[in-house]
């Protein structure tokens, strides 16, 4: 097994620019790795995807998904409003 | 199967209870299969050991009549018992009002000792919330950090230490981490009991030493299990992990270790050992008759134990997408734990219920908390759908294969029910 994904840089937006919002603001695990799951379930191309969520094992979680799935975590970016902000770059299915 | 034939104490046959428990574990009902022990089970005969010795150690140790003298004997007696098997003398041995506080006191006590020569705690990231807890205390009222010498803010005085991919320290980590100056108290646990990963305790004990720290080890989840560890200052335990009962933790401090209780001097030190904890004696003795009934049993019960778990293990990894944790080899016997991605961990514990299984888990939604485990988390692993199995005692359970290999046909379609049940069977 890899090593745990221990990122957590502040992803700079021009860098990396957001495609796609998952909002599982209120949802309890695992449903918003489902979400973000669901979101990106057909995508044909790469995309970076930001998951909102207040859920604390979303934290470890969507890392742990993207080990998983084979896409890459790129960190948790500062947001204010009670929830935390989780960035991924999505390899394309194939 | 391993039994010691003579007991510590006779059974009074003739004490009969007031009350209807019901059927203990020891005698499930036919239609449960506990896979969460750990808490588990008394052991049968340390459970008619416990009720003898309600008859013949209910008096305080202390006193001298011939009542107290009884429960005198029998407590030191209960001492000599598990400090042989723990390697070590009597007096070294202690015990404490459970395992967590045990563990609590083996660093307290050592941390209180050198308070004069540095005050730095360093843990590893998968330590036990007794030792994570008081360590984050120590952060919130120290103002953060140490001072340093040139009056800038000095090293943290708690640090953990990271673990691998499997729940094992990083080595190299821990020896830079206690070198730093200051550091006089390092905690280790024996093995990990949510996921079973034993710790390389000689080389961080190795490193400790080099350093002028003292180690802590906590063996909640390994006594009795596996053979004891020599490589540590201060050792902590619970007397559940091996059969005995609940409500005692055993706290070894080895003779030459700087450990001092804080606040006042016990006067009772030779009754209680270290800690100063007056133990209740009949508990003292119930643990004392499960500790020798497993260690006459423990290689068997172990060895099958390994194998009824790589049994689990591989029917879980068999499961589309469900990650098993943990070392497969280097690991106890008898604990396993796997997350199923897409599932909810409440609703898999619920079903298995449901269908007859006893189950742990780590996930968020089954803690109190609402925080998923610090262990799964600290490892990258995933910790939604978590699903811990903790093997009982052969003795304590002698149905734990069959009741192990019904579980293996069952984490599919359990795994698969909830999923669907989240709309997420197809992702």
């Amino acid at each position: 097994m890899t090593a745990p994904d221990r990122r957590t840089g502040q992803e700079d937006e021009a860098v990396d620019p957001t495609d796609l919002v998952v909002d599982a603001r209120g949802l309890r695990c695992p449903l918003p790795v489902i979400r973000l799951a669901q979101a990106v379930r057909d995508a044909e191309t790469t995309l970076v995807v930001e998951v909102l969520a207040t859920d604390p094992a979303a934290r470890a979680d969507i890392p742990a998904w993207c080990r998983m799935r084979g896409h890459e975590y790129l960190g948790e970016r500062a947001a204010d409003g009670g929830h935390a902000a989780y960035r991924v770059r999505i390899a394309p299915a194939r | 199967m391993g039994h010691r034939s003579q007991t510590l104490l006779q059974p009074d046959r003739s004490v009969r209870s007031g009350w209807d428990y019901g059927r203990g574990v020891a005698n499930p009902l036919p239609d449960r299969a506990v896979l969460d022990a750990a808490p588990g089970p008394l052991h049968p005969v340390a459970r008619d050991t416990l009720l003898a010795a309600l008859e013949a150690g209910w008096a305080d140790p202390r006193r001298l009549h011939r009542e107290a003298r009884t429960a005198r004997r029998l407590l030191d007696q209960a001492r000599e018992v598990l400090a042989a098997g723990l390697g070590v003398r009597p007096p070294e041995v202690g015990f404490a009002p459970d395992g967590p506080t045990a563990v609590r006191w083996a660093v307290e006590g050592l941390r209180y000792a050198a308070r004069r020569r540095g005050p730095r705690v360093v843990a590893s990231a998968v330590e036990h919330s007794a030792v994570l807890v008081p360590g984050r205390h120590l952060l919130d009222s120290s103002g953060l950090l140490q001072p340093g010498v040139d009056g800038r803010a000095g090293p943290p005085v708690f640090e953990t230490v990271e673990v691998d991919a499997e729940g094992r320290v990083d080595l190299e980590a821990w020896r830079r981490a206690v070198e730093v100056p200051g550091t006089t108290v390092a905690a280790l646990q024996h093995a990990n009991g949510e996921v079973g990963t034993i710790q390389p305790l000689e080389a961080a004990h190795g490193a400790c030493r080099h350093a002028g720290a003292a180690l802590a080890v906590d063996a909640q989840a390994s006594l009795g299990r596996v053979a004891a560890p020599t490589a540590y200052d201060v050792l902590a335990g619970d007397a559940q992990s091996w059969g005995g009962p609940g409500g005692l933790g055993v706290l070894v401090v080895r003779e030459g270790t700087r450990w001092l209780a804080p606040g006042p001097a016990n006067p009772d030190a030779s009754l209680t050992g270290p800690g100063g904890h007056a133990a209740w004696v009949p508990l003292a003795l119930a643990a004392a008759e499960a500790w020798q009934q497993t260690a006459a049993d423990r290689e068997g019960d172990a060895a099958e134990a390994f194998d009824l778990v790589a049994r689990v293990r591989a029917a879980a990894a068999a499961v589309p997408d469900v990650e098993v944790v943990g070392d497969p080899d280097d690991r106890l016997p008898h604990v396993v734990t796997f997350s199923a991605l897409y599932a909810d961990g409440e609703a898999l514990v619920r079903e298995f219920d449901r269908r007859g299984f006893a189950v742990a888990s780590g996930s968020a939604c089954t803690a109190s908390t609402l925080e998923p485990s610090h262990v799964l988390a600290a490892m990258g692993a995933l910790t939604h759908g978590n699903v811990r199995v903790t093997l009982p005692l052969r003795a304590v359970a002698p149905d734990r294969a069959a009741s192990v290999a019904a579980f293996c046909e069952h984490i599919g379609p359990v795994v698969q029910q909830v999923r669907d049940e989240l709309g997420a069977s197809r992702l």
